[in-house]
């Protein structure tokens, strides 16, 4: 069966990607020493809490506790180098068109509900798709959107006098706080599912955001009259 | 045709049919089904989002391609990785702590370019007002209020500090504001504070130029020594501030929180109380305010915080 290399992924979005990783790791690393100093979030219903944010098993196996200043000078660092990669690569894809991979319309969320169902071995068709699916456009979207949304308020919760019209905007410090929390276990949400789904879509499809490139089966075209011939089918 | 003949046409049409559709459904999973024919409205079409593919190669040639880029890139991006994991393990802390000390600097630079004196935080409705009390470095010891004296030094035409009380710091304009005092740790809480404006005291009370010439605070303020430091009568608690942050009007020397005089857990008989920096920066039991022209060392500081520590 013949082959074709695809381009899947330009270079910059392959080292943007893969520095991102780290950053963002850091960042949120950090970002959970500062939070322990504060830990006040859980998920609660009714006034019953179903779950603290955290559990203070989780702070003692990941070395968390009397932190507050390494995760303060690591934030405040690493905050840079994640600004300044997600400017480039927003930047990247509106000037190189790779924005049409990724850029998800409004049919999108009725295809992705689709996808959605065909991950999940509820129905077999999966709906037409250019490089990524339309669960991936919302997907790789979203994140974008989410980085900006962390930097944001993260400055209101940063410089809350200097930047008080934006606090305020955001429904105050306090608000503001909650937001850039809720932001993080979104990101953190975002990388167990799309952790999950590259492992499941295999070794060569990882590949391709390493190399760029990944082997596909050369498109088949079956020619109407073969189905005249008793010849049987042999695409080539 | 015969009977048979017939049957078995239609038997391989069947299976011709079969096959087909196992090939579609193969190509559907593989995910390599053609956006432009399944579906017009698909969002790659909309988008005009085009594939790049090379021409058609061997299985053979594909997977030397493949391994050639594949070694390639994984040994770029593996001595990438490596180099950053081991680059950051093997840096002596000290140079960490430099590191982590400019990047703080760094940010003070690019906070004080936005920042100005005009622009004020939220203050609150009075009843909003709550206690919580974190912080009592610098208020241990036999303290009694009553003796108290607050030491200025670096005062222009004083070469000695100059001993005031409560009174004279109670003789400038009273001033109150009920604002959100922020934690370093991440909590906040509005606090109602009463105290004179430090501008106010400092309007009074002048520092030493940089330069030697009599302060003009109103119209040359860059010339008057940049840094005040603040310490606590036994000298176990010290902080640093810059002159710009501490002029705000939203920082008081307070001597009444919550409508009462100062408790001695939260900093009696003066304390700084301020909308502009965090609550490590906010001094109780100030016992000495000197103006100088070195950055004064500062206790959180020193224990790996941002020094400037202000919104």
């Amino acid at each position: 069966m013949a082959k074709q290399l695809e381009k899947k992924h330009p270079l910059a979005v392959r080292w943007l990607h893969w520095i991102n990783f780290p950053l963002l790791t850091l960042m949120i690393w950090s970002g959970i020493l500062i939070y322990w100093a504060n830990a006040v979030y859980g998920i609660k219903i009714f006034g019953y809490e179903l779950f603290h944010f955290f559990p203070a098993r989780f702070y003692e196996f990941l070395g968390v506790p009397f932190r507050l200043a390494e995760g303060l000078q690591l934030h405040f660092f690493f905050m840079w180098f994640f600004l300044i990669n997600g400017i480039i690569y927003v930047l990247y894809l509106a000037f190189s068109g790779e924005w049409r991979a990724i850029l998800p319309v409004p049919g999108s969320l009725k295809r992705a509900a689709l996808v959605t169902l065909h991950d999940l071995h509820i129905v077999k068709k999966l709906p037409a798709q250019g490089k990524y699916n339309d669960a991936q456009r919302i997907a790789y979207t979203g994140v974008i959107v989410m980085g900006a949304a962390s930097v944001i308020t993260g400055l209101a919760i940063y410089r809350p006098l200097q930047l008080s019209w934006l606090t305020r905007l955001l429904g105050g410090y306090e608000w503001a706080r909650w937001q850039h929390f809720w932001l993080m276990i979104l990101f953190v949400g975002f990388f167990v599912v799309h952790v999950a789904q590259v492992a499941l879509a295999g070794w060569s499809n990882f590949c391709s955001m390493v190399t760029g490139y990944e082997a596909v089966n050369t498109e088949m075209k079956i020619p109407v009259s073969s189905l005249n011939e008793n010849e049987g089918v042999t695409p080539v | 045709m015969s009977e048979k003949e017939k049957k078995s046409t239609e038997i391989e049409s069947e299976v011709l049919l079969e096959k087909v559709r196992e090939i579609e459904s193969a190509k559907q999973i593989a995910g390599t089904s053609d956006m432009q024919n399944s579906d017009r409205n698909n969002t790659a079409k909309i988008l005009n989002e085009k594939r790049e593919l090379s021409e058609p190669l061997s299985d053979e040639e594909s997977k030397r391609q493949m391994s050639r880029r594949s070694r390639r890139n994984f040994l770029i991006g593996g001595a990438t990785a490596l180099a950053g994991i081991f680059g950051w393990r093997l840096m002596p802390d000290e140079t960490k702590q430099n590191l982590f000390r400019r990047a703080f600097e760094f940010n003070e630079k690019v906070s004080q370019i936005f920042y100005s004196p005009k622009r004020l935080a939220p203050e609150f409705p009075r009843e909003l007002a709550g206690v919580r009390v974190n912080g009592m470095e610098g208020l241990g010891g036999d303290f009694n209020a009553a003796d108290w004296r607050l030491r200025v030094g670096g005062l222009a035409n004083q070469s000695e500090d100059l001993i005031l009380t409560l009174d004279d710091i109670k003789a400038l304009p009273r001033v109150e504001m009920t604002t959100e005092l922020k934690c370093i740790e991440g909590w906040s809480i509005v606090v109602n504070w009463t105290g004179a404006r430090f501008s106010d005291f400092i309007a009074k009370y002048q520092p030493k130029t940089r330069n030697g010439n009599a302060p003009d605070i109103e119209n040359n303020p860059e010339n008057l020594l940049p840094y005040v430091s603040l310490t606590t009568p036994d000298e176990n608690y010290y902080v640093g501030w810059d002159l710009p942050s501490i002029l705000h009007p939203q920082t008081l020397l307070a001597y009444e929180m919550n409508g009462a005089p100062l408790t001695m857990e939260h900093g009696a008989p003066l304390r700084l109380a301020t909308a502009t920096k965090y609550g490590i920066k906010q001094i109780k039991r100030i016992g000495r305010i000197e103006f100088t022209n070195v950055r004064p060392p500062d206790f959180w500081a020193e224990r790996g915080y941002d020094w400037y520590a202000g919104h």
